[in-house]
């Protein structure tokens, strides 16, 4: 059994009277530790597909099985929904992440606290932990938002295009990041991205997308395959 | 202020005052005063910054039909009016929630509805007694034993419910798809804000009257707003403006002798002024600095 099953997905959105297929028919199987890049131009449905896979939108046929608890998933959109205006400090919203829907009563322990400490290290935000967040700039917003995703340890970790507007510097130190994390502790990662560089060099797999599944397989085959043309 | 027996309008004197203070019913007005104070402000909290704060408004309509029906019909309003404010808060929810219609429409209908209502059965029965009135606008130092002791419990179950799940609200509030994303049933925190707005409002009105409950749920939040950074300290500082804005409200109104929750709205207009004044200058210093 593989960590993430889907079969024959397809999803739909209804604008105005119309449905307007976004993904047809997709069959993917991702193992646990893999680390899957997703490409295609705007557009395609690469948000959609994840957004599916989190279930945050419905789709309209087909199969999405994960074999793993759902509070081990974790997310990194690509807009997130917090207000600039919304106040919270860095720390709030780090912490926010090691919320599960294992105990009923979200208080947070000891463990929690010393979860997010340790992702706030492992992003680089500790001088920015105090601060409010809205008044960040977009890179350090999003590299805190980094943070609260991974603070749990999750099993799964899904990003949507994680690096835009960050200067090359920190995406570079962010892929390293990840990598660290697939390496060492298996988690699984599923991300979004334009930055073939580092598709290159870090992704196991490859899905590219164009409202149907394009191609599927290893990163070497992709490489060839676009070589060849 | 009162006509005295001159016919001269007079303030009361400030050893009127401490009497008036001293007396049972007053400490008890007072008590409930601090905790409906107390709920609304941290409720307003997440209404405000979730664009929600026109259903308190939308509710205290419910409310006042609800009340005029009980009226009218001779029972407790509040036995009557708090099933229906909260089947109202869940119907006004689910409406907003499903997409197909606008919030605030539903919001409009409900109220516009609500109050044609109330105003027919009270025409039908009495015309606008006393009664009616005193629930529209308010009149705190009048509450019965059963006023009282429905507005500790309601309150009690308010606070407890918002300070257990004050995390998950927290979450729910800020980023509704990240929640979702990791599992949680945005829905149920939807009802759970619902019920808690609807019980506010309920406990509320007999303080604030129908016209005016919504208010208290707005204000402090927004005027606390501007000037924190962490998501706690909102909570902290929306709940002193708001019990310090009632106690003075509660004051100024028997100094001068005028309804208790009119009197602590303008309180609350008063200190809002005050704030935006305070924030555009100390912007104002901050810009000379850099
Ligand atoms: N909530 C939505 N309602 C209607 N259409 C949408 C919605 N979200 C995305 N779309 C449409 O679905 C298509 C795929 O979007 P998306 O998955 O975000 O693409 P990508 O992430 O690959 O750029 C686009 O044409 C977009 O306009
Ligand atoms: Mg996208």
């Amino acid at each position: 059994m593989d960590l993430i099953e889907i079969k024959d997905l397809s999803v739909s959105y209804k604008i105005g009277y119309k449905n307007i297929k976004i993904l047809d028919n997709l069959k993917l199987n991702i193992k646990k530790g893999e680390y899957v890049c997703i490409v295609g131009s705007n557009g395609s449905g690469k948000s959609t597909l994840l957004k599916a896979i989190l279930g945050l939108v419905p789709y309209s046929s087909g199969l999405i099985s994960i074999n793993c608890k759902k509070s081990k998933i974790s997310y990194l959109p690509q807009n997130s929904d917090i207000l600039i205006d919304f106040p919270a400090t860095v720390s709030e919203i780090i912490l926010s992440g090691t919320q599960n829907t294992e105990s009923i009563f979200p208080f947070y322990k000891k463990r929690d606290k010393l979860l997010a400490d340790d992702a706030i290290k492992r992003a680089g935000v500790d001088s920015l932990v105090k601060r409010r967040f809205g008044e960040l700039s977009g890179g350090q917003q999003q590299r805190v938002l980094f943070a609260r995703a991974i603070c749990k340890k999750p099993e799964i970790l899904i990003l949507d295009e994680p690096c835009t507007g960050l200067d090359p510097e920190i995406s570079n130190s962010f892929y390293a990041l990840l990598n660290k994390l697939n390496k060492e502790t298996h988690t699984t990662i599923l991300m979004v991205s334009h930055d073939i560089d580092s598709v290159k060099k870090y992704a196991t797999k490859v899905i590219e997308i164009n409202k149907k599944i394009m191609f599927y397989g290893t990163t070497r085959e992709w490489l060839k395959m676009k070589t060849d043309g | 202020m009162v006509k005295n027996e001159n016919g001269w309008l007079s303030y009361m004197s400030i050893n009127e005052i401490i009497e008036i203070l001293s007396y049972p019913f007053m400490a008890r007005a007072i008590i409930v005063g601090i905790l409906i104070s107390l709920c609304a402000s941290l409720l307003g909290v997440i209404l405000v910054l979730k664009n929600y704060s026109l259903i308190g408004h939308g509710l205290s309509d419910v409310g006042f039909a609800s009340i005029s029906i009980a009226v009218a019909c001779g029972f407790s309003p509040i036995y009557l009016s708090t099933p229906i404010v909260i089947l109202a808060s869940f119907v006004i929810m689910y409406i907003s929630q499903s997409k197909k219609i606008n919030g605030d429409i539903a919001i409009g209908i409900f109220s516009t509805g609500s109050l044609a209502l109330g105003v027919i059965v009270t025409a039908i029965s009495n015309g606008l007694n006393m009664d009616v009135y005193a629930y529209m606008f308010g009149s705190i130092l009048s509450m019965n034993n059963t006023d009282v002791f429905m507005s500790i419990i309601l309150s009690a179950v308010v606070l407890t419910l918002f300070i257990l799940f004050y995390n998950r609200l927290f979450i729910v509030t800020i980023d509704e798809s990240f929640a979702k994303s990791i599992g949680i049933n945005i829905q149920f925190y939807q009802f759970l804000i619902s019920l808690l707005t609807a019980l506010t409002v309920v406990i509320g009105i007999r303080m604030m009257g129908t016209l005016l409950i919504s208010s208290l749920i707005i204000f402090s939040a927004f005027i606390a707003k501007k000037f924190v950074r962490s998501f706690k300290s909102l909570m902290f500082l929306s709940a002193t403006i708001s019990i310090l804005c009632f106690l003075i409200g509660v004051l100024v109104s028997l100094l001068l002798n005028i309804p208790t929750g009119a009197s602590i709205v303008i309180v609350n207009i008063i200190v809002l002024i005050i704030s935006f004044i305070i924030s555009k200058i100390s912007d104002s210093i901050s810009l000379c600095k850099n």
